[in-house]
């Protein structure tokens, strides 16, 4: 697509902003629609969009592979360890009243982790998925579209 | 309108207009869940249905082949199949709630008791949040973990991650030695 | 079986008409990317008729404001199915991936996603296998 002038643009233009759209659901999803699924996606909507436009070597440049995959089991990681935390300050697992001060805080933060490592997950699930299906050498030319 | 473009489906053996029309039809479904007053849900179909799985669609038939052969004979026992389970189905619904009756069974056990103790229990505005991540945090590690395991199932069938046992690169020399 | 009745439920009949669609592409249509979006037809059809039995009529999303100052006339829509659909249409897509890269290596191996051509291909397969140990007995 090196000849796309518009799309190259627009697409430097709108990746920051589509970043910055997924960092504010991600964490604003307790007051408003959004939480992590929906931040997961969005971010790694940004750089499928990159890579579609620009290229897959560019994009893997930004956001190494071998990252992403390490990403994919962070996430589960960071989920399952709010449980183990909140088990060892001796509440039940996933029982976030003992992560603050007071029960109400704990559960903010509790849910807060939670949320984050959906978010890890679902986003670098979505870019290794990209990843592997744009990295295989291509039946159709891009003319025969 | 949902069910033009269903029945468009159905028809067009161009897949890569299939798969426009399978996004039109996953936008289309994320507008009825706004009027639902599903917020969260559409949002997720808007970005999920309508995004990303366009674009694996497309990049899958960019990877295999554009059209669909046609279909020599048609098959009566398909469609059979399909009516009689729609029927059964519609007389399932026979004694099911009117639409958005109030006093329906789903309304009445277990979701009263999340608007009540939500606000001081949980203090988060958003009841779907507060759900989603503490009162059925089981239920969303349970997701999470699927999909990472899909995650990884792709990885490992197409991403040629293997580094030793794959085609053409002979076993591990290393480890024998 | 008054007006009303139908009304109410003229939704219900909806979703089942789509999702029969869906399962008619499944069934039987032959290309495999075809059988995926049959499938992602049916899931859809399946996720409305969860949010429709969660609505209530006069009802507004389940978000209280944001100052918790919470008006007790206000009816707010049933959120226990949004929850569960919410993780469902993620969970879809995984798993739609995971379909489509299944595709991919069948098309790599057969050189074709119809089905009816990969069950011609495994039969002769077969076929060969079936000579081979007949040669060597």
């Amino acid at each position: 697509m090196r000849h796309h002038l518009i799309l190259r643009t627009i697409t430097k233009l709108l990746v920051a902003p589509i970043l910055m759209f997924a960092l504010y659901v991600q964490f604003h999803g307790d007051f408003s629609p959004g939480g992590g699924f929906q931040a997961g996606v969005l971010f790694a909507v940004a750089f499928i969009l990159y890579g579609t436009v620009f290229s897959l070597a560019q994009v893997q440049a930004v956001f190494p592979p071998w990252l992403v995959h390490k990403l994919v089991a962070l996430g589960v990681l960071i989920y399952a360890g709010t449980g183990v935390v909140s088990m060892l300050l001796g509440a039940n697992y996933l029982d976030y009243d003992v992560l603050g001060a007071h029960p109400e805080h704990g559960q903010h933060n509790g849910i807060l982790a939670v949320e984050i490592g959906v978010g890890v997950t679902v986003a670098s699930v979505m870019i290794a998925v990209y990843y592997a299906f744009a990295g295989r050498p291509p039946t159709i030319s891009d003319e025969d579209w | 309108m949902m069910v033009a473009t269903a029945l468009a489906i159905v028809r067009m053996r161009h897949l890569f207009a299939v798969v426009m029309l399978s996004g039109v039809f996953s936008l289309l479904s994320a507008l009825l869940f706004v009027t639902l007053d599903a917020v969260d849900v559409a949002f997720t179909e808007a970005a999920v249905g309508a995004g990303i799985s366009t674009v694996l669609l497309l990049g899958t038939i960019a990877l295999t082949s554009r059209t669909e052969r046609l279909t020599v004979n048609f098959e009566w026992l398909p469609l059979l199949v399909c009516l009689v389970t729609g029927a059964v189905l519609i007389y399932g619904t026979l004694d099911m709630p009117n639409f958005g009756s109030a006093d329906a069974p789903v309304h009445q056990h277990v979701a009263p008791g999340y608007f009540e103790r939500t606000p001081h229990e949980i203090d988060v505005p958003n009841v779907v949040t507060a759900i989603l991540a503490s009162y059925r945090g089981y239920d969303t590690l349970g997701e999470v973990v699927v999909v990472f395991t899909a995650g990884v199932g792709v990885i490992a069938l197409i991403s040629g991650l293997g580094r030793g046992g794959r085609r053409g690169r002979g076993g591990r020399p290393g480890k024998e030695a | 079986m008054d007006f009303e009745f139908i009304v109410g439920h003229l939704n219900y009949w909806l979703f089942i008409v789509l999702m029969m669609t869906g399962l008619y592409v499944v069934v039987a249509r032959g290309n495999l990317v075809k059988k995926i979006v049959g499938l992602n037809l049916f899931q859809t059809a399946v996720f409305m008729l969860y949010i429709s039995v969660g609505k209530v009529s006069g009802g507004t999303a389940p978000i209280f404001p944001a100052d918790m100052k919470i008006d007790e006339s206000v009816v707010y829509s049933n959120p226990l199915p949004h929850v569960l659909i919410l993780t469902a249409i993620v969970v879809g897509v995984a798993t739609t991936a995971l379909g489509l890269a299944l595709i991919v290596r069948i098309r790599e191996e057969y050189d074709t996603i119809e089905e009816s051509h990969i069950l011609t291909a495994e039969l002769a397969i077969a076929r060969r296998e079936l000579a081979d140990m007949d040669g060597e007995r």
